[in-house]
C-alpha cells in the first residue's frame, strides 16, 4: 500500500480567529489618558496655628454663591471677565515684595506690567487669591473659576517667559519635561516660577 | 508561437501565510496596552467639567480615584449628586481616610508621597461634598489632588 503523505493542516481560518480577538479588544480598549487641574493642598495647621496678618489690598476675594454666582472684590463679575480682573490684581506689583529668607529686604517688581496702583497687590508673590464658595455651589461652576484663576497665571508666566528666554513658559515646560537633567533649563523654570508663584487659597465654605 | 501561448496562467494566489502573524502582533500590542476597568462604576458616569489648564496624570499605580456623582440605585442610595464612590461601594467621606491608607499599604514607602487622588466628580456635584472630601484627604496627608477635567476651551 502505497504510503499516504499526511495533509496539512488547513491554517486558513486563523486569521478570522486572530481578528475576532484583536476586535474584542479594540473595542475594549480605552487609552484615554486621565487629566486634571491639579491642586496641592495646604497642611492642616496645628491646633495653635495663628494666621498671619495679611494686608487687605493683597487679598483678591472671589465669592462663588449658591446660585453659581461671582462676587470678585465685592463686585458682581461674569466668568469671562474674571482672568482679566485677576490678571491685573496680580500683576500690580504697587509695593515691595516678600522680604528673602535670609534677610535680605524685598524688592519691586521690576517685571511687572501692571498700573502699580496703591490700593492693589504689592507683588506677585504676596498676592493671594482667594476663593470663598457655598456648599451648595455647582462643581462645575467652581474647576470654570479655578480654571480662569490658573489661566491667569499662564499668561503672566508666558509673557514673562517670552522677555527673558523668548519662549512661551508652556514650551519652556514641555522641553524641560523632555529632559529632565538639565540644569539651565531647570534653573529658568524655577525662575519663572518663583516669579509669579500660584497662590491660590480655598476658603472654608459657607453653609 | 507556443512559447508564447504558454504562459497564459491564471495570476498566483497572494500568498496570505503571514496574515495571521501580523494580526496577532497586532493583537499582543492591544492586549498589553489594554487595561480593564477594575471598579464598576455604582454612580452614573460622571460628566466631567472642561478646562483649559489641565495636566495630564503621570503614573498611574499611585493614583486613587474618588468618584462623586449621581448614584445608579437611587432607590437604595437615595437621589442627588453628591453620592461619593470608593473602590465598589458608595460610601461617606468618613470612610475617605480608610481608602487611602489601604491604598498607600499597596506601594513602597518611598512613593507614598507622589500619590495623588484624582477626584472625578459630576458638573452638579456640589462643592460642600468636595470640600468634605478635601478636608478628609487632609487630615491624612494626601496632599496632591487633581480634579479630573476633560481638556477643552474651559467655558
Amino acid at each position: 500500500m502505497a504510503r499516504r503523505e499526511n495533509p496539512e493542516i488547513n491554517a486558513g481560518s486563523m486569521a478570522d480567529i486572530a481578528f475576532l480577538l484583536l476586535i474584542f479588544f479594540l473595542v475594549t480598549t480605552t487609552m484615554n489618558v486621565d487629566s486634571g487641574v491639579s491642586k496641592k493642598l495646604s497642611e492642616k495647621p496645628p491646633a495653635d496655628y495663628v494666621p498671619p496678618i495679611i494686608k487687605e489690598k493683597n487679598i483678591f476675594e472671589v465669592n462663588i454663591n449658591r446660585n453659581n454666582e461671582l462676587l470678585v472684590e465685592g463686585e458682581r463679575m461674569d466668568v469671562k471677565d474674571l482672568r482679566e480682573a485677576a490678571v491685573k490684581f496680580i500683576d500690580n506689583g504697587g509695593g515691595l515684595g516678600k522680604p528673602g529668607e535670609d534677610g535680605t529686604p524685598g524688592l519691586p517688581c521690576d517685571y511687572c506690567g501692571g498700573e502699580r496702583s496703591e490700593s492693589s497687590s504689592d507683588h506677585p508673590n504676596k498676592a493671594i487669591i482667594s476663593v470663598q464658595s457655598d456648599r451648595g455651589t455647582e462643581y462645575g461652576t467652581y474647576i470654570k473659576v479655578q480654571n480662569e484663576l490658573l489661566r491667569a497665571y499662564t499668561v503672566l508666566r508666558n509673557r514673562l517667559c517670552k522677555k527673558r528666554y523668548d519662549i512661551s513658559f508652556d514650551e519652556l515646560e514641555e522641553t524641560y519635561k523632555d529632559n529632565k537633567s538639565n540644569e539651565d533649563l531647570k534653573k529658568k523654570v524655577e525662575d519663572i516660577k518663583t516669579a509669579y508663584p500660584q497662590i491660590i487659597s480655598d476658603a472654608e465654605p459657607t453653609s | 508561437m507556443s512559447k508564447f501561448r504558454k504562459k497564459k496562467k491564471g495570476m498566483p494566489a497572494v500568498n496570505t501565510a503571514a496574515l495571521p502573524d501580523i494580526v496577532f502582533m497586532l493583537l499582543f500590542f492591544f492586549m498589553v496596552t489594554t487595561t480593564m476597568r477594575e471598579t464598576d462604576l455604582r454612580i452614573e458616569t460622571p460628566r466631567l467639567p472642561s478646562a483649559s489648564e489641565v495636566k495630564k496624570l503621570e503614573h498611574k499605580s499611585l493614583v486613587c480615584t474618588i468618584y462623586v456623582g449621581k448614584s445608579k440605585d437611587p432607590s437604595k442610595h437615595g437621589i442627588g449628586f453628591n453620592k461619593i464612590q470608593l473602590n465598589d461601594k458608595i460610601a461617606s467621606a468618613d470612610q475617605v481616610p480608610a481608602f487611602i491608607i489601604n491604598a498607600r499599604s499597596k506601594v513602597s514607602e518611598a512613593e507614598v508621597p507622589f500619590m495623588t487622588t484624582s477626584i472625578k466628580a459630576d458638573k452638579e456635584s456640589n462643592v460642600g461634598t468636595i470640600t468634605d472630601i478635601r478636608l478628609k484627604l487632609r487630615d491624612v496627608n494626601a496632599l496632591k489632588i487633581s480634579y479630573s477635567a476633560s481638556k477643552g476651551a474651559g467655558n
